[in-house]
């Protein structure tokens, strides 16, 4: 019995010692992305490194990451909310709460990408019903929307039951509850039924918010590299992989983390596992189509990817660390261990961005017009691109921000999905 | 046995209550959400699909005003980039945005093995796939002329439009000036005539963080849309060509000069696969 106790609170303090480190590094990235705020709002673009060839850099890869895990996480909760996947409940309300996180994180990137962040609003006055990313803007708009009342309606109960004017807790409930008080079962029931119908209505439009993220790309007849009708499925695929990947890393650290979830975060391990093996054969088939047609124009991005000057993203980051190694840790017994696992989920996570900038740089980095970049000398005219300091920096503090709103909420909302015995004997208290 | 069941159906509405008033409410209030949503997507949707068909029939049938284009000569091209600098001294465009730029093809036995010049402004597309892709609008081809053009105003500095473009015709102003600008010289105080609207680039406002373009130097022209060649209202790299290579003129009048040269001329026009027809032709 001794030991067994032992190994309980030792298997706390992991928990206890892992959300240590994830404040720490979350608290620091934030600090260190003031300088890249400061840089942004100070400087405009002038100290960022893309151009006029190049018009796209790592923020927009980080948006696009961002959003994707954002949609995963999102389809990745409807599978409890909607086809009443009991396995994952226990994290049903923390996949909801990490998809309107990344989400906040996608918009903060895409915003500063913007020339002037002032006018973001233009997209709603002035619509254009013929620009894909109008209505990916529209389609995201409306996702938040759904994104906050689903929220709500799930954590409601909790919130009125949690509510005092006591503890900063419960003040917090209260001002969270929007004046709601009802307490009744019945109460709970409706809530279930508005979460369910929401989650429903969510699964269309993640889908089409993120296939549209891809047709945005997929419409540019001019960049060879993305003008695929593979590009939303791609999208998609890739989407679900890195959000659920990331929900393995998060429940085996939250939650009480892997102690408790073991059985999700092996759960989750298999489905990343068929994802990614999916994910695969469409980026494979990308690649196979261009290099069997053999068209220069084709290939050009391509050729970028596996041996141009950044083919370490793709062989080291997104091929070695992102996609053999995890595989190899989900296909080993090491499958059924729930630290190997989260440790794969963690890197198929990471890989992914690998894949994202891929989508987007190499795209770009081909001359359209031949001699056209060596046509005028400025660095703005150039087909090299490596994000400057600031670049990396915003990023990162997007990251932390993103990493502490998350703990916050971890922290605070009761993202704990309580089995009914508990919840009763809570109530008790 | 169907009279049956519709009577008995009929029996056991008539035993339900009347819908009661919230429900009522409840329903109206998704119906009506309903609708609106339908409405919303639909109406863009018929609105896609008529611009479409509108565009279509365009082609065909409405004649522009004119019809501005230009017929460059590779021939008489030297290759002097007179034409840079004087758009750059035209529209006072900054480090990095350059409306047209010279890029040399150096083609193997030709004689003396001199390579190919080619001056490239904006091509101002007939069918153009920077301007559909703008979420606001900010950049369309101009029904009088069709001048493609920005909207400073309007324009985000999304950058999807230079993503679309497949000739690199479209710049962003990261806000960079050259020396003599940033050391508060006399050329400082200039400000860009273009579009006529005579911006000051300070402070981060537009045209900083703007996507700009060659716009056939349309602040030159008069109140009827009409540029004056002896006046020197005249695009100003076409006015300055050295070797005269480059014709600027109005497609829309078969005795312009571009027009004969069209007709005379064997041309070629850039990634014609594409079907984007510019309105830039290159003689050969």
């Amino acid at each position: 019995m001794n030991f067994i106790k032992e190994l309980l609170s030792d298997r706390d303090k992991v928990s206890h010692n892992l959300k240590m480190i994830f404040w720490g590094i979350g608290g620091l990235l934030l600090l260190v992305g003031f300088y890249g705020w400061a840089i942004r709002f100070f400087n405009g673009h002038i100290k960022a490194n893309y151009g006029s060839i190049v018009t796209w850099g790592l923020w927009v890869a980080a948006y696009i990451y961002f959003i994707g895990l954002s949609a995963g996480s999102f389809l990745v909760s409807s599978m409890v909310y909607v086809f009443n996947f009991k396995k994952f409940e226990r994290i049903g309300k923390l996949a909801v709460f990490t998809a309107l996180v990344t989400l906040l994180m996608a918009l903060l990137s895409i915003w500063v990408d913007l020339g002037h962040m002032g006018r973001a609003w233009h997209v709603m006055v002035f619509p254009n019903f013929k620009s894909p990313m109008a209505w990916m803007i529209y389609l995201y708009s409306i996702y938040m929307l759904l994104l906050f009342v689903e929220i709500y309606f799930l954590l409601r109960y909790d919130f009125v039951t949690g509510s005092n004017n006591e503890t900063l807790k419960g003040k917090l409930y209260k001002l969270f509850s929007l004046g709601s008080t009802d307490k009744s079962e019945e109460s709970k029931l409706r809530d279930k039924k508005i979460v369910k119908r929401l989650a429903t209505a969510g699964v269309p439009i993640a889908i089409l918010f993120h296939g549209g993220v891809g047709a945005l790309f997929g419409v540019v007849a001019a960049r060879p590299h993305w003008h695929s009708g593979l590009f939303p499925i791609l999208f998609l695929l890739s989407a679900l992989v890195s959000g659920g990947a990331l929900l393995t890393l998060i429940s085996s650290i939250f939650q009480e983390g892997w102690s408790k979830n073991k059985e999700i975060v092996i759960e989750l391990g298999k489905m990343v596992l068929a994802l990614l093996l999916l994910d695969i054969l469409f980026q494979v088939s990308e690649f196979l189509v261009a290099y069997r047609g053999g068209i220069p124009g084709h290939t050009a991005g391509f050729d970028l990817v596996i041996s141009g000057p950044y083919a370490w993203v793709f062989w080291g980051w997104q091929g070695f660390i992102g996609t053999i190694v995890p595989i190899v840790i989900l296909v080993l017994p090491t499958r059924k261990s729930p630290r190997w696992v989260a440790l794969a989920g963690f890197l198929i996570a990471a890989g992914i961005f690998g894949l994202r900038l891929n989508i987007v740089i190499p795209g770009l980095a081909v001359e359209e017009i031949h001699g056209l970049t060596s046509a005028i000398y400025s660095h703005r005219v150039d087909p090299h691109y490596f994000p400057s300091i600031s670049e990396w920096l915003l990023t990162f503090g997007i990251v932390g921000f993103g990493m502490l709103l998350f703990g916050l909420g971890e922290h605070f909302l009761p993202t704990h999905n309580e089995s009914e015995t508990e919840s009763l004997s809570e109530s008790k208290v | 046995m169907k009279e049956e069941i519709s009577a008995e159906i009929k029996i056991e509405n008539s035993d339900k209550p009347t819908i009661d008033r919230n429900e009522f409410i409840s329903k109206l209030i998704k119906i009506g959400a309903g609708t609106l949503a339908a409405t919303i997507v639909g109406n863009g949707m018929l609105n896609t699909a008529s611009t479409v068909f509108a565009k279509g029939k365009s082609e065909t049938l409405v004649k522009r005003k004119y019809h501005y284009g230009m017929v460059i000569d590779t021939r008489r091209c030297v290759g002097c980039r007179a034409c840079v600098l004087a758009c750059k001294a035209e529209n006072k465009t900054s480090p990095g945005v350059s409306y047209t730029v010279v890029f040399e093809e150096i083609l193997e036995n030709r004689p003396n093995d001199k390579p190919v010049f080619m001056t490239k402004p904006c091509f101002h597309c007939e069918q153009p796939p920077c301007t559909d892709v703008c979420p606001v609008s900010a950049t369309y081809k101009r029904e009088q002329d069709g001048i493609v053009v920005v909207d400073y105003d309007r324009c985000i500095g999304c950058r999807y439009c230079m993503t679309a473009c497949p000739y690199s015709a479209r710049w962003f102003d990261f806000g960079e000036n050259y020396p003599a600008v940033e050391q508060g010289t006399d050329w400082a105080k200039v400000p860009s005539p273009e579009y006529n609207q005579f911006r000051k680039r300070e402070h981060e406002q537009s045209p900083i963080g703007n996507v700009r373009k060659c716009t056939f130097c349309l602040h030159l022209q008069d109140e009827n849309g009409q540029y004056n060649k002896a006046d020197g209202h005249w695009p100003a790299c076409a006015k300055t060509c050295t070797g005269k290579a480059i014709h600027f003129g109005d497609f829309n009048d078969p005795n312009s000069e571009v027009s004969i040269l069209l007709r005379e001329r064997q041309y070629i026009r850039l990634k014609e696969e594409l079907g984007t027809s510019p309105n830039v032709y290159y003689l050969i």
